[in-house]
Formats: structure tokens, C-alpha cells, sequence
């Protein structure tokens, strides 16, 4: 029941991706490129993807905040809303810098694997590599600070 | 504007599963935060069919004609390899992308999330800016 109740919402996401014009890069790209507002070539309909998105789960996040078990019976955990850290503001910075890039994030890179196959399948294999590269990093680091700690 | 209705009509059913995910589910729709975890050794079904359904979406579309417009065609190999890996070493140190923080962590007002977005959006834009006319 779980995995059908997430499968039609992941299903529904994607179907909302390419209905928004989301799945296509030179779209996002367009909607990126903020600098030809001066030329009047500045594509700013993507944004209406938020808006709607927004106005639609706004409401239920409401509701989730008041509640602690969802409808199957699992607890509703909402993350953390406060620490705003270096980690937080370089991966943003990060993640931004390959999105300007591709003109593709990870939801679309998903449902990019259904639809245009290959290079989407490589661009998301990229995605797991680097996760795996920031995993390592992220240790290497934690080892490093309280090693710094023991030291000192 | 050609699209904003589109764009809007799309961006409800984003809300929607998000929403559906959060109250059915009991979890947050971060696509990056769903995938790193569905490849890990213990992953849940639940993570995998989200997955599978977001691929399914994009088949679904192939097989009904209303396709996306060829994506990548115009991105050069080492590009989309590079951007994959900067993507993915950027959602994990900042822990979600453009659904995590972007779609559910606003929608939650939280401010977290609220910046994270400035930043991503700002240097994406920046970027499209830096590869197009510099």
C-alpha cells in the first residue's frame, strides 16, 4: 500500500514535470537566463511552476504540522526549518552551479530516463557518482575537524 | 505568456503529489534525498516506487506522443557528466534540490529552505549568465 500510494504521487510529480514544461533544459535554461530581461527575450513563465506547486502543498505542510501520523500509519517527520550553515548555503551554491549547467535537476533527470533514455541515464549515474563523492568528502572532513579538536 | 497556464496546471500537480506523499506517505517529496536513499543497501519500496513512478511519467509521455522536446541534444557529453556529478555532490552537502527545499521546503515557510533556494537559483542564473555571454 505504501509503495502504490508512492508510486502514483512519484507518477503524478513527474506527469506535472513534463505538463509544466519543467523536463525540457532549454526551457529552464530560457527561464534561467534572468540577464535578457534587457532584451525582452527573458522566458519568466517557469515560474508559475512554483506558485502552483506551492499554493497546492502549502496547506497540506499546515496540516502536517499539526499532525504526527499520516494516513498508512508512519509517522509525518517535516525537517529541520532553522540551521541556515556553510553546508547549507555551498551545496545550494553547488547544486545551482550544475543546474545553470544542464539546465536539468533531479526530478527531470528521472523522468528524462523514460523519455530520452540514455544520456539522462548518464547524467543521473553523474548524480549518484557525486553523491557518493560528497559522502566521502563529508567524512574525510568530519575525521579531520575532530582530529583538529584532539589536538588542540 | 505562452506556457503559464501550463506551467501553473503543472506545477499543481507537483503540489498535489507532494501534498499526497505528505499526508498518505509521511514523507517530504525530495527527489535528490528519495533517490540517494533507494540506492543505498536497506532501501525502502516505498523509495523505489516513487522512482519508478517519476521514469514511468516520463515513458508514459514518450508512448503518448506528448513527449518532452529532445533534451540533451544540444548538451555536450562532458557537460552533462560534469553537471551531474557538481548536482549531486551539491544536493547531498545541502541536503535537497529543487523539490526538497524548493517546492516542500517553502511550501513548510521554512526559512532554511527559503534561502537555500535564493542561493541555487541565484548561482544557476549566474551561471546561465557566465556560459551565455562570457
Amino acid at each position: 500500500m505504501r509503495s502504490l500510494a508512492a508510486g502514483i504521487f512519484g507518477f503524478v510529480f513527474g506527469l506535472g514535470l513534463i505538463v509544466a514544461g519543467m523536463t525540457d533544459p532549454a526551457r529552464v535554461l530560457a527561464f534561467l537566463a534572468v540577464a535578457d530581461i534587457w532584451t525582452g527575450a527573458w522566458d519568466p513563465t517557469l515560474a508559475f511552476v512554483m506558485i502552483g506547486a506551492i499554493t497546492v502543498a502549502a496547506p497540506a505542510f499546515a496540516i502536517a504540522r499539526r499532525k504526527t501520523v499520516a494516513v498508512l500509519g508512519d509517522p509525518i517527520a517535516l525537517p529541520d526549518r532553522r540551521p541556515i550553515d556553510v553546508r547549507l548555503l555551498g551545496g545550494a551554491a553547488l547544486f545551482g552551479l550544475g543546474w545553470g549547467l544542464a539546465g536539468v535537476c533531479p526530478g527531470p533527470a528521472l523522468v528524462l530516463v523514460g523519455n530520452d533514455g540514455l544520456s539522462a541515464l548518464l547524467f543521473v549515474a553523474s548524480l549518484l557518482a557525486g553523491g557518493w563523492i560528497a559522502d566521502v568528502l563529508l567524512a574525510v572532513l568530519r575525521r579531520f575537524r575532530t582530529g583538529v579538536h584532539h589536538a588542540a | 505568456m505562452a506556457g503559464s497556464i501550463e506551467a501553473l496546471a503543472g506545477g499543481a500537480l507537483i503540489g498535489t503529489a507532494a501534498a499526497g506523499l505528505l499526508l498518505v506517505n509521511g514523507r517530504i517529496a525530495g527527489i535528490s534525498g528519495i533517490l540517494a536513499r533507494a540506492v543505498r543497501p536497506g532501501a525502502a519500496p516505498w523509495q523505489w516506487a516513487f522512482v519508478g513512478g517519476l521514469i514511468a511519467a516520463g515513458l508514459a509521455g514518450r508512448l503518448s506522443g506528448i513527449a518532452a522536446p529532445p533534451a540533451f541534444a544540444l548538451t555536450p557529453m562532458p557537460t552533462l557528466i560534469a553537471a551531474g556529478l557538481i548536482v549531486g555532490i551539491g544536493t547531498r552537502i545541502g541536503s535537497g534540490c529543487t523539490s526538497g527545499h524548493g517546492v516542500c521546503g517553502l511550501a513548510n515557510l521554512s526559512p532554511r529552505s527559503a534561502v537555500a533556494t535564493l542561493v541555487f537559483m541565484t548561482v544557476a542564473a549566474a551561471a546561465v549568465f557566465v556560459t551565455r555571454h562570457l
